[in-house]
């Protein structure tokens, strides 16, 4: 039980009247990479706040390491080592993209305000580290040329190669990518997913993807969790997840049929 | 060895600014010009005001508009310490020293108690953003001022007068010196970054491990703590501490001061801080419009330039000092700091 890096048993979010994530369990351990799936407003999102930090759950417990971090906030969270990306990009506009990544590397700092004003010894030490590592997350996002650049004025795939960095900088057990190709071309999407998959095996960090594109996200990930009005409808692997006849309904269905323009009524009649 | 480089790493600006400084008072007295001294000091202790409040409405990004409440804490404090020690000399030091010295340890509990204020003041405030936060310290400013005029034991409206000469330009020019260097250094750093991280978006900033309503606080209680020791030097200069030298109108000067220099820039806090102190004086004759052209100056700044004379740039970041790296740039700062 202790050695899952993320266990979410039971987890229900209420707004008010509504049931935006219901009775959600989820177990992963190292080394995973898990896809999140389902319509527009399944509640794939809610359920990363509520793993992360940003909504309390109503009812229900998430655990990381073995230990429970319902009403911690955020930060605390990140500090336990669950790092995430965002659907709408959220990066430090205005300062660089090293400054972004060694942000993230402040999470692990052990340096104060008191070090930082007086320039302690510890503080240098601190600041040759954190740069260090800020590079070499750069370097593995395939970002040390865009360095110094401001990282509002870096191109949208970038933008969102180095949010992935910035996550990996506070040192993460489980990263939580939401949406990472939205808004990506195929050729994009597939270089994304290959990249994703080399972060798992370089860092042997479990890894949880959001995803609308049913294809990429069966090809990259060994487990798949189906998401519906906030119900999971279907667990298992991506051939178990694609023969569910619930899942076909709920989202593959309209996907499915589009995508070989089947039985998709023509608007006026025109044909 | 290792200690002594390291005291000499951190005290760096200071050892070159002090020598400067006791050079410059002693002409200035050979010239003998008071007039000058209160002008410089009051220039000295604009630049402390406005770059503390930088580290919190720029580089933070929460807008504060509290700032002369805190000055006001550390005005009474000092004032109430260095008036209880006006008689006692201590024996073995001439009677200058030992009154410095003293002076020395009003400043650090003027610090200390707006420090203090700026804990009691940030924490409930600090979970509000924008509009609200402005509200609310704004609020919190004047309740101190009322506070402290409403206490027989601080003088009331009156407030406390006949303070002992204190302040001299060494003590100004050190202060302004420490303000930036410690702007300029946290600025650097991760815990600096981590500020910006809030500014540039809270909720990102919260999810990458930064502690943010820890990080406000604390940049809060560093501004406050910086209000409080020019609050300290001026009344200790113009030896008069009342509430009226510290209504919200005092705080809207500062926040001019850092929006014309530019919000988030240290260089543009001090010119601004220089600038318009030294305009405000050529005014003095037409008092009454003082306020009129403060307006004029801002409306006219944010239609020409509303990111603020230097924007977010800094001295340092020229190409010219590029080269010496960040190491060296301390000394940068003591030139911008020394001129009072």
């Amino acid at each position: 039980m202790s050695d899952a890096t993320l266990e979410v048993a039971g987890v229900t979010m209420r707004f008010g009247g509504l049931k935006a994530l219901a009775d959600f369990n989820l177990t992963m351990r190292p080394g995973e990479l898990v896809g999140l799936i389902g319509p527009n407003g399944a509640g794939k999102t809610t359920a990363f706040n509520a793993i992360t930090g940003v909504y309390q759950p109503s009812e229900g417990d998430v655990r990381v390491c073995g230990e429970r971090v319902n009403g911690r906030r955020p930060h605390q969270i990140c500090a336990r080592g669950v790092a995430r990306t965002f659907q709408n990009i959220r990066l430090f506009r205005e300062l660089t993209a090293l400054d972004n990544v060694r942000v993230a590397c402040h999470a692990r700092a052990t340096s104060g305000f008191f070090d930082a004003l007086f320039l302690t010894g510890r503080h240098q030490v601190e600041e040759a580290r954190i740069l260090e590592r800020a590079e070499s997350y750069l370097e593995v996002m395939g970002l040390a040329h865009r360095r110094d650049e401001v990282s509002r004025n870096l191109p949208y795939g970038e933008q969102r190669r180095l949010e992935i960095a910035r996550a990996l900088a506070t040192g993460p057990k489980l990263l939580c990518l939401d949406e990472p190709a939205a808004g990506m071309n195929a050729a994009e999407k597939i270089e994304l997913m290959e990249l994703i998959r080399s972060i798992r095996d370089r860092f042997g960090i479990a890894i949880l993807v959001i995803e609308h594109d049913m294809r990429l996200v069966m090809g990259v990930s060994e487990r798949l969790l189906v998401l519906d009005h906030g119900v999971t409808i279907a667990a298992g692997s991506p051939a178990e997840v694609r023969a569910n006849p619930r899942v076909i309904e709920a989202y593959l269905g309209d996907a499915y049929l589009e995508e070989k323009h089947l039985a998709v009524p023509a608007p006026g009649g025109s044909t | 060895m290792v200690l002594l480089r390291q005291l000499l790493r951190s005290f760096l600006p200071f050892l070159v600014g002090l020598p400067l400084l006791f050079g410059f008072q002693a002409a200035l007295q050979a010239a003998g010009s008071q007039a000058y001294t209160l002008l410089l000091t009051t220039v000295g202790v604009n630049i402390i005001l406005a770059v503390s409040l930088n580290v919190v409405n720029g580089a933070t990004g929460q807008f504060s508009l509290g700032h002369a409440g805190f000055m006001a804490v550390g005005a009474y404090t000092a004032a109430k310490i260095t008036l209880a020690l006006a008689g006692i000399k201590l024996s073995f030091l001439p009677e200058v020293l030992s009154d410095q010295i003293f002076f020395a340890l009003a400043l650090a509990a003027a610090m200390a108690m707006a420090g203090l204020a700026g804990v009691l003041v940030g924490l409930p405030s600090l979970r509000l953003r924008g509009d609200y936060l402005a509200i609310v310290t704004l609020g919190f400013g004047e309740i101190i001022r009322s506070v402290i005029e409403n206490m027989p034991s601080l003088g009331q409206a009156t407030g406390l007068s006949g303070l002992p000469l204190r302040t001299n330009l060494v003590w100004v020019g050190v202060s302004a010196l420490a303000t930036v260097v410690m702007a300029r250094r946290l600025s650097v750093s991760t815990q600096g970054r981590a500020l910006f991280a809030i500014r540039e978006d809270e909720v990102a900033a919260e999810a990458m491990g930064v502690d943010t309503t820890g990080y406000k606080v604390r940049a809060f209680v560093i501004s406050a703590a910086y209000a409080g020791l020019a609050g300290a030097l001026i009344s200790h200069a113009i030896l008069l501490a009342t509430p009226r030298m510290f209504t919200f109108v005092r705080s809207i000067e500062v926040v001019v001061m850092i929006v014309l220099g530019g919000l988030g820039s240290i260089t543009g806090s001090v010119i601004s801080a220089v600038l318009l102190t030294l305009g405000l004086e050529a005014l003095r004759e037409f008092q009454a419009y003082r306020m009129v052209v403060y307006a004029l100056l801002l409306i006219v700044l944010m239609l020409l330039r509303p990111q603020g004379i230097f924007g977010t740039h800094e001295l340092w970041d020229l190409k010219l000092f590029k080269k010496r790296g960040a190491a060296k740039a301390a000394p940068g700062g003591a030139g911008a700091g020394g001129a009072p």
